[in-house]
């Protein structure tokens, strides 16, 4: 693997990535995050959907009116969202059914898009699909992050297994409720996004503004 | 999909020769795109829609065994819901019908069809579901040729969603044996406790019926007090969850009631299965 397709699929990983840099998506990983079961499979949904709409978008790209551009992008990720809902309905019937309306809601997820047009419509449709496949993991490692904090401390358990015994199960764990609730994911991810940007002070905005320092001997 | 690396027809070469941001080609592009997409759209989901369906109803007949208490992880669904009798029960009259088939009837499609439905009106309709169907399936789990319990689909609003579950009852059509939903939407750790199998576990032996006849069974707030004169028609509320809780409350209040399974389960009473 040569060096510039290493930099885009491992790129999105930490250094850009959708949720922790660019703050996209934020929304679906506020939602799926209450065990890791559903989580991980959102994350393997719009992994896809994001890989097979760039690839698809950018086979088109130099003939995709710019009148119309957006909805050329917005019909071929509901296209695929469609089908990846069918797909799991089919095969994992029981992930579906508590994901519900979260697969559907892929369509509105930024990353996708941004993807589409910050990417897909300016690389060729191989760059173009190893982009999509590294944005979808970058979300995909921070849903897991997150989805790993609520449910250990939400419900006691990862992935449905039992780790820390709950007080309704006749345990001594205090499930903090905070957790199943969707702030939570706000302050998690919050926490994850100062974490990052103290290791990599370069992810750190430059100031809008500089408060500037009054010393006393200036006039009001 | 239109590559420009591919080999085109002359004719298509003339309309991808065009300006991008022409009038015909963004026609053309729009119609295009749509056309390749619906068809995919369509062909995926006609191509899966066998197994959809055969998931759906699958998840149904496990739930209903897991009401009755007998399914295990791993078991063969079809195999253990061969002990299962479908009966339509009119509920006007309580007495089983014979109009349509029971093996293919789907109340929850019944229930949105004006010729198998009833409106409910506003003041009666505890459970918030507007309309019900006409008939309504009963699953009775025998053993040998005797019927032990009586599996009873309900449905009603809870706070986000419709909860749609199936109640098990004692052949005595008065004592619970358990109640359990497939299909809802509250919200994970608070209302959606109603999938707690300790939760659960309290409906077991709890009755229907007070003395007088009423519709005794509730979900009241916090704990019920152990002996008190309500303590087997009663079932602690759901910690978080006051609207959920209230919301199965009603659900079973309505389902228990006259217009709901009274009078098939009034029948029971007096004259067994």
């Amino acid at each position: 693997m040569d060096k510039e397709t290493k930099k885009i699929i491992l790129d999105p990983l930490v250094d850009n990535n959708p949720i922790g840099l660019q703050v996209l998506g934020v929304c679906s990983a506020l939602a799926v995050t209450t065990n890791l079961g559903t989580a991980l499979v959102m994350s393997l949904a719009l992994t896809s959907v994001v890989a097979f709409s760039n690839l698809s978008i950018s086979m088109i790209r130099n003939h995709i009116p710019s009148a119309i551009r957006i909805i050329v992008q917005m019909t071929i990720i509901a296209s695929l969202v469609i089908v990846v809902d069918q797909v799991l309905k089919a095969y994992v019937y029981d992930l579906s059914k508590q994901l519900s309306v979260f697969v559907g809601l892929i369509i509105t997820n930024c990353i996708v898009m941004g993807r589409a047009e910050a990417f897909a419509m300016k690389n060729p449709p191989g760059l173009s699909f190893l982009d999509g496949l590294g944005n979808g993991l970058g979300y995909a490692l921070v849903l897991m992050i997150v989805g790993t904090c609520r449910e250990l401390f939400g419900s006691g358990k990862l992935f449905g297994v039992e780790i820390l015994s709950t007080v309704n199960d006749g345990g001594w764990y205090v499930p903090n409720g905070l957790m199943l609730l969707p702030p939570s994911a706000f302050f998690i991810i919050g926490l994850m996004i100062w974490g990052i940007r103290a290791w990599r002070p370069a992810q750190v905005e430059a100031a809008e503004f500089k408060i500037k320092e009054v010393n006393g001997t200036e006039a009001v | 999909m239109p590559n420009d690396n591919e080999v085109k027809p002359a004719g298509m070469m003339n309309f991808l020769a065009l300006s991008n941001d022409s009038t015909v080609k963004t026609f053309i592009m729009a119609t295009l795109v749509c056309l390749v997409c619906a068809v995919f759209v369509s062909v995926s989901a006609v191509m899966l829609k066998p197994l959809q369906q055969l998931n759906k109803e699958l998840d149904k007949k496990k739930n209903i065994l897991q009401v009755a208490g007998l399914y295990q992880e791993g078991d063969d669904i079809e195999a253990a819901f061969s002990k299962i009798d479908i009966k339509l029960v009119d509920l006007e009259t309580g007495e089983y019908s014979i109009e349509l088939n029971a093996e293919t009837y789907d109340e929850r499609r019944a229930a949105k069809d004006p010729a198998l439905n009833v409106q409910i009106d506003k003041a009666s309709d505890l459970a918030g579901i507007r309309m019900r169907p006409k008939l309504m399936p009963v699953y009775q789990v025998k053993e040998g040729d005797v019927v032990k319990q009586i599996i009873l689909p309900v449905n009603g609003y809870g706070l986000w969603s419709t909860l749609y579950g199936f109640l098990a009852i004692e052949s005595d059509g008065q004592t619970i044996v358990g109640l359990s939903f497939y299909e809802h939407a509250e919200t994970p750790g608070l209302g959606g406790e109603v999938d707690n199998p300790k939760w659960k576990g309290l409906w077991s032996g709890k009755k229907i019926y007070e003395a007088n006849g009423e519709v005794g069974i509730d979900v009241i707030k916090g704990s019920v007090i152990p002996g008190s004169a309500n303590e087997a028609f009663e079932v602690d509320g759901l910690a978080g969850a006051t609207l959920t809780s209230r919301g199965v409350g009603n659900m079973l209040k309505y389902w228990m009631g006259v217009e709901g399974y009274e009078k098939y389960l009034k029948k029971i009473q007096t004259n067994g299965v």
